[in-house]
């Protein structure tokens, strides 16, 4: 893995657009209007997006929102909070999935 | 003289020269003695500093303000307070009808013969900024000393009582955030909502303004930085959060800060840095020169990046 995740290779996040100029403009557009203050406030978005950094095992995202949810003033505890509702619902969403397997089970068995 | 290398160097980003467009601010450092030493101080105030401005220095001062107007005195250290003649000095200026503001660790207003300055400021109408890192209890202390926070939330509530932040008392009452690690503030705006709703709620204090400050990689702060691995990172971290936005509004321009002893800089880094103000403008309070110093060409460095970066970072917080 260390080959393909480095620490410097969050410095290229701007830079994506690269190839694609008007499509990387209208992501970053986006992106800056999704996680700017709206109805929710900055630490519950800057929240959310290190919990779906985490969940989706994005590196680069765990770092930029960690350092985000620290310069917003947001505690360790309530940093790990959140991590819990992103682990009980990860643990919730495999065990919703057995659903499928339960189904599958009660079709095929006599 | 301590040398930050940064790349690019800061010089190289700014467009032409910097320069000063007036004076708006004399800011004071009336000395190193602090009764904290705070992890994050890049003064490396504490204890056991004996720096101070003499009486001597202090009467230049004073001519100066006399003779020209500079609309407001910003008052800082160290801890202010542990100088004998701040009374006097305050008084003095609030006479020449200018606006006074106090920069305090805020706990030094708890303890004996300090407590009573809590009454003195408000009596004058000075301005005072109490500095609070962080909402977390924990946090502070860890950055500030144990049991800083209850004291600091003690210090507001007396000062809340004394009229301070109090809507119409025209006492302004200004807390300052920076970070407690090696990272880099939020935006302002988003910081003091949450100051406000969470001093409010847990604690019934009020107060006007928050002021986000970008810790400099210098002094206490730059030796924790290297201590933990984190400079490098810290300072590229600078440089890509580079804003020119912030160079219209850089404290620089309309700040001329006075060292205990007398000696000009461009702001309160640049003295800690032995850099005094350059380019053929005076560098010292006894040869004051409005003229050449009101346009003087500013003493830059890779440190500058500090007060560049993201929203920009003053003595008043945010620029942009």
């Amino acid at each position: 893995m260390g080959d393909y995740y480095e620490k410097k290779d969050l410095e290229d996040f701007p830079d994506i657009g690269e190839y694609a100029p008007e499509l990387g403009e209208k992501y970053f557009a986006y992106y800056g209007e999704a996680m700017k203050a709206g109805l929710l406030t900055e630490r519950e978005k800057a929240l959310i997006a290190l919990v779906v950094a985490t969940t989706q095992r994005c590196p680069y995202c765990i770092d930029a929102y960690t350092n985000q949810c620290l310069s917003l003033g947001i505690s360790r505890e309530e940093m790990m909070e959140a991590q819990h509702v992103g682990a009980a619902m990860t643990a919730g969403i495999v065990l919703a999935h057995t659903t499928q397997m339960r189904k599958i089970i009660r079709k095929k068995e006599m | 003289m301590v040398c930050i290398v940064a790349e690019p160097a800061f010089a190289q980003k700014v467009p032409g020269l910097l320069t000063a467009e007036g004076i708006g601010v004399l800011q004071l450092n009336l000395g190193y003695r602090c009764n904290l030493a705070c992890r994050h101080c890049h003064i490396g105030a504490g204890p056991e500093r004996k720096e101070i401005m003499s009486a001597g220095t202090m009467k230049q001062v004073l001519d100066v303000l006399k003779s020209h107007p500079i609309p407001l005195v910003d008052i800082t250290g160290g801890s202010p307070e542990m100088h004998p003649d701040l009374r006097e000095l305050i008084e003095e200026c609030i006479a020449l009808g200018r606006r006074v503001l106090v920069r305090t660790n805020g706990v030094i207003l708890l303890e004996e013969p300090y407590r009573s300055l809590i009454s003195f400021y408000a009596s004058k109408g000075v301005e005072v900024v109490v500095s609070l890192p962080h909402l977390d209890p924990h946090v502070t202390d860890r950055q500030r000393g144990e049991g800083v926070f209850s004291r600091v939330v003690e210090v507001l509530k007396r000062l809340n009582a004394a009229g301070y932040g109090q809507e119409g008392s025209g006492l302004v009452l200004d807390l300052a955030h920076n970070p407690g690690g090696a990272y880099m503030p939020a935006s302002q705006a988003s910081l003091e909502s949450s100051y406000k709703r969470i001093l409010r709620e847990r604690h019934a204090i009020r107060f006007d303004h928050l002021f986000c400050l970008t810790n400099m990689p210098i002094g206490r702060y730059r030796e924790y930085l290297k201590k933990t691995d984190n400079y490098a990172e810290y300072m590229a971290g600078l440089v890509r959060a580079f804003n020119p936005a912030t160079l219209d509004n850089l404290m620089c321009r309309t700040t001329l800060s006075v060292a205990w002893d007398g000696t000009l800089h461009d702001c309160d880094f640049n003295h800690i840095l032995g850099l005094p103000v350059n380019h053929g403008a005076p560098d010292h309070i006894s040869g004051f020169d409005m003229e050449k110093l009101a346009h003087r060409r500013i003493v830059v460095g890779d440190h500058c990046y500090g007060c560049t970066a993201g929203g920009g970072s003053s003595c008043r917080g945010e620029i942009t």
